[in-house]
């Protein structure tokens, strides 16, 4: 028998109880589908005062087709109904690739998208038992002083390592934020900053209400990620790709990355791409791109350096794959 | 801790029981049900020994909050069997040899069920995708594989 410490669980049916009750309970932490939120909590990572079950509200459960186009997804939608949504496998393929690709079959029955765009991030000296961190003397991301990845710095490098971001990123995704002054919906990559420790810019009472697809660009995309057991790891690294070619001319070409930063990572330049005819050469080009902008660290079981080689094999095969014809 | 009236089915059961915001499905299910059937085999999320049915669905009870299911249907291994007769994915595991030590099988046989219910012909690719976070220590896999394949060929 594990009790938990003790929280309350409360169970709003609206976003704005939601609100309301976030306002009311500063030490609360929304529960989606807890397949994060619950680890962390039993293993004392997160000890929090009340718990916000935010799957009650109607509002947060539902895909739909905007009269301008394109999708919005509910952020408590779970990647079991996502993966079944016609809508998204026919247009929106590396979102779709990517979700299949999250932990297992049963926790994809409750794991919600929302959730794993808010995940936290992820070290080896972190998601550990609190027995283990304690005999470590914890470390800066929680509860200690010094970084174990990083010993003579002051900050944290735990990977990001959720794989919906990176698709939503290349397909063009906006977030839906829901706070205590309102609305207001703004760029996936923009939520997000390169601090292990700190890598959600939301508000403590704010909650992600929405992803917004714009609507399906011709071409296109498609997720690729390493993992060290296929069914059911975290990716040590992924990559999404969105790319649209006429006559074997590159017209657009966008590439984001997971668990190699503290945060998703759009690839900047890949701009400078267009207008070149697809093949190895222009994959050879988009693969230097990468080792300027990523910062892999000794946060995993696998070693940096090995991460830069698998990320950029995992572009170029992907690159290859899309750019072949189908 | 304050406790609270948790109302839902347990193996086509209606419960009422006073329970703690911060209890575990699992915990729920073995210490408040005595249903010790499902098993706790890690410290999160990881190994699927824990696996029950939630209106149908496969559900982590080690990651999930008791009162989260109030007013759900939730299926436990116990609900296998009707009548002291083995259910069609139980009589796979014991007939294929799907079971050594037998403490994933709870889990392995939920997960197979409710796989088997929307789907009642998978492939051995879906079966091995529904059961992708169910660790087995003992068997090597194949022998579960090919339980639940007898399985879905005795429901057709
Ligand atoms: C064994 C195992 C393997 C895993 N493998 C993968 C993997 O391969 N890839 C991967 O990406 N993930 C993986 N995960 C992590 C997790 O299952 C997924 O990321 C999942 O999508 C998280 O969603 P959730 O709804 O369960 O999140 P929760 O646990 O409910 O929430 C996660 C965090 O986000 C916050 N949050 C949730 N919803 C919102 C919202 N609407 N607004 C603001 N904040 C919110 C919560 O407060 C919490 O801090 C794995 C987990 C386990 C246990
Ligand atoms: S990177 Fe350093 S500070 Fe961050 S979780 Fe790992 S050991 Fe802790
Ligand atoms: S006990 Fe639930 S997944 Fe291991
Ligand atoms: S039979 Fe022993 S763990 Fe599977």
């Amino acid at each position: 028998m594990e009790y938990l410490p003790d929280f309350d669980l409360l169970r709003p049916k609206t976003v704005d109880e939601a609100l309301a009750l976030r306002r009311e309970n500063p030490e609360a932490r929304l529960l989606a589908g807890g397949t994060d939120l619950i680890v962390n909590v039993r293993r004392g990572i997160v000890d929090p005062k009340a718990v916000i079950d935010i799957n009650g509200i109607a509002d947060l459960r539902t895909i739909t087709s905007p009269d301008g186009g394109g999708l919005r997804i509910g952020a408590a939608v779970t990647l079991a109904e996502l993966l079944e949504d016609r809508r998204i496998s026919e247009d929106y393929p590396a979102l779709c690739e990517a979700a299949a690709e999250v932990a297992a079959a049963s926790h994809r029955e409750v794991a919600t998208l929302g959730g794993n765009l808010c995940l936290d991030t992820r070290c080896l000296y972190y998601n550990q038992s609190e027995w283990w961190r304690s005999a470590n003397s914890y470390c800066l991301k929680h509860r200690g002083d010094v970084c174990h990845v990083a010993p003579s710095g002051k900050q944290c490098f735990a990977a990001f390592s959720g794989d919906l971001a990176p698709a939503v990123l290349v397909l063009g995704g906006t977030v839906e934020i829901a706070g205590p002054n309102g609305g207001r919906t703004v760029p996936l990559g923009e939520i997000y900053e390169d601090d292990g420790a700190a890598h959600l810019r939301l508000a403590e009472d704010e909650i992600l209400t929405a992803v917004h697809l714009p609507a399906a660009p011709p071409g296109r995309s498609g997720y690729a990620k390493a993992r060290v057991r296929a069914a059911i790891d975290f990716p040590l690294a992924g990559a999404a790709i969105a790319l649209r070619q006429e006559g074997g001319v590159l017209e657009d070409l966008r590439v984001a990355l997971t668990g190699t930063n503290s945060c998703p990572i759009l690839i900047a330049g890949t701009d400078r791409l267009v207008g070149e005819t697809v093949g190895e050469e222009v994959a050879e080009k988009l693969a230097t791109m990468l080792p300027k902008q990523i910062q892999p660290m000794s946060s995993t079981f696998t070693p940096p350096g090995y991460r830069r080689k698998v990320v950029a094999n995992l572009v170029r095969a992907l690159f290859r794959h899309l750019t072949e014809a189908p | 801790m304050a406790k609270s009236i948790l109302r839902l089915t347990v193996n086509g059961s209606g419960r009422e029981d006073a329970v703690p915001a911060n209890m575990l499905l699992v915990d729920y299910l073995r210490e408040v049900a005595g249903l010790t059937g499902t098993k706790i085999g890690c410290d999160g999320g990881e190994c699927g020994a824990c696996t029950v049915l939630v209106d149908g669905r496969s559900r982590l009870s080690c990651i999930s909050l008791a009162h989260t299911c109030a007013g759900r249907q939730v299926e436990t291994v116990e609900g296998c069997a009707t009548d002291g007769r083995l259910s069609l994915v139980q009589k796979g595991f014991h007939e294929k040899l799907g079971s050594q030590c037998g403490y994933c099988t709870p889990g392995m046989i939920m997960a197979a069920s409710g796989l088997l219910r929307r789907n009642p012909r998978p492939s051995e690719a879906e079966i091995r995708a529904a059961l992708s976070g169910n660790i087995c220590r003992c068997t090597g896999y194949v022998k579960i594989i090919e339980a639940v394949q007898a399985a879905a060929e005795g429901t057709t």
